[in-house]
């Protein structure tokens, strides 16, 4: 367990390293979220629609795009020199390369979206204090499933001609569930209204969670060898 | 050598299709300790596919590989652990400098001391000096010594060596040609894909020609040069 974690930990930190040293898809994902948010905030017109009815869709359609651009850079540097075939080689566990893809890709959607949540508060001019434990518990959650379902599709996608388009064609329709499960607990939460209301879909979300982290490392293994 | 011993590469009917591209078409090679095979065949003869079967890059249509008795398998990646193989490609991250990316691959390898393994390989290849420079300000030729440097870090006992000597210069040329008479001398084997027959040919026990996927003239001792490349351009030219 201890060789398969320091796989794991290896591979993240070389693709955090390797980010890190050229920032375009951390720069990428952040210019697209502040403009996705500056678009939505002056496209609205205040007399017809509250910043409230609209903020929670805003909010999950940013961090939904955003991430799909972190997620396309996470294989996609494996291509450059055939690199991923350098670690296929390797006697890794590809349940160890799995984890290690996902653990980076968690940090740079986890950091878009640590940049893009005081960005929506400042645009949509929302009060998050009260709602921002609840808040913070769905957007780990509900991240967690669909970045494990990118890092999968990511890992499909990559070898393809059109990996780019592809990506986003395979993966909304999974993430369809989380984000709508994601957006109607968020308006519930920036609604004031208690966290039991929502206790029913982060649990949904948290099944998502499960149900994906354990087909997901075993439909890598088939996808990654040749 | 026990008899029972297993020779470190065999492979046993090895094809490899692409859709209707048939790129190895029934491939059986045996490789033993100290021995090291020159394959040679033009463009397209399935060369590359075949040296991907033996590193187990490439899962074979049929047919299998087996490393010191273990038979290359998808679910037994230690299997992979006596092979280096250098590619066409240099499996190399342009981002990271060249120590970077010898220390992840050797932490791939679970390698005690992976900084120190990382220097050592680097300086195999004679560029000690050049560690902390990123792979993209690399020449090509310098970027050919990273890669075979990331070949030899594992100091496997099976080189899988796909145009090593291309990019390199005289003196590079020279450094691998003493480090595999070594790796030799020490009971090590190699697979060696090159255009360039000077280069390998007193190192080479054995020589194959393949074409169109098969074996044209199957591994045999090697002649010499002069014999073997009319014999090469007559099997190119009919």
């Amino acid at each position: 367990m201890g060789d398969w974690l320091r796989t794991a930990a290896a591979v993240a930190g070389k693709d955090l390293l390797v980010e890190w040293r050229s920032r375009t898809a951390m720069l990428s994902a952040l210019v697209f979220a502040a403009v996705v948010l500056v678009i939505f905030n002056f496209a609205r017109d205040a007399t017809l629609l509250a910043a409230a009815d609209l903020a929670p869709s805003v909010l999950w359609i940013t961090f939904a795009f955003a991430a799909m651009i972190a997620l396309n850079r996470g294989f996609a540097l494996e291509k450059e020199n055939a690199a991923l075939d350098g670690i296929l080689l390797a006697p890794v566990p590809r349940g160890a390369l799995f984890t290690g893809k996902l653990v980076a890709n968690l940090a740079f959607v986890g950091l878009v979206e640590a940049v893009t949540l005081p960005l929506f508060v400042l645009f949509f001019n929302v009060s998050l204090w009260h709602a921002l434990p609840g808040l913070l518990g769905v957007m780990a959650v509900a991240t967690l499933g669909f970045v494990v379902v990118g890092t999968l599709f990511s890992a499909m996608t990559v070898r393809t001609r059109f990996a780019e388009l592809m990506l986003p064609m395979l993966l909304l329709p999974f993430m369809m569930p989380v984000l709508s499960t994601a957006v109607q607990a968020t308006a519930r939460l920036l609604a004031g209204r208690p966290l039991s209301e929502i206790w029913g879909w982060l649990r949904f979300l948290a099944l998502y969670d499960v149900v994906f982290l354990t087909v997901s490392p075993w439909l890598f293994r088939a996808v990654v060898e040749e | 050598m026990p008899p029972d011993d297993p020779p470190p590469l065999l492979a046993e009917g090895l094809k490899r299709s692409f859709g209707h591209v048939h790129a190895v078409r029934g491939i059986d090679l045996r490789v033993e300790r100290g021995d090291l095979l020159a394959i040679v065949g033009p463009n397209g003869a399935g060369k590359t596919t075949l040296l991907r079967m033996l590193g187990g890059l490439a899962r074979p249509s049929a047919g299998r590989v087996i490393v010191q008795g273990r038979t290359l398998r998808a679910d037994d990646p230690d299997a992979r652990r006596p092979l280096g193989l250098l590619s066409h490609q240099s499996f190399l991250y342009d981002d990271l400098t060249a120590l970077e990316n010898l220390r992840f691959a050797a932490r791939l390898y679970r390698l005690p001391e992976p900084a120190a393994r990382a220097v050592a390989a680097l300086e195999t290849v004679g560029l000690g000096g050049d560690g902390n420079r990123p792979v993209r300000t690399l020449s090509r030729g310098m970027v050919q010594r990273v890669a075979l440097a990331r070949a030899l870090l594992t100091d496997p006992e099976i080189l899988l060596l796909d145009e090593p000597f291309t990019g390199l210069d005289a003196p590079a040329g020279d450094r691998l040609r003493r480090f595999l008479r070594e790796h030799l001398a020490r009971a090590g084997s190699a697979v060696v894909v090159s255009h360039q027959l000077t280069e390998v040919w007193d190192l080479a026990t054995a020589v194959g020609i393949m074409v169109g996927g098969r074996w044209a003239e199957p591994p045999a001792p090697a002649p010499p040069l002069d014999v073997f490349q009319r014999r090469y351009a007559e099997r190119l030219h009919g």
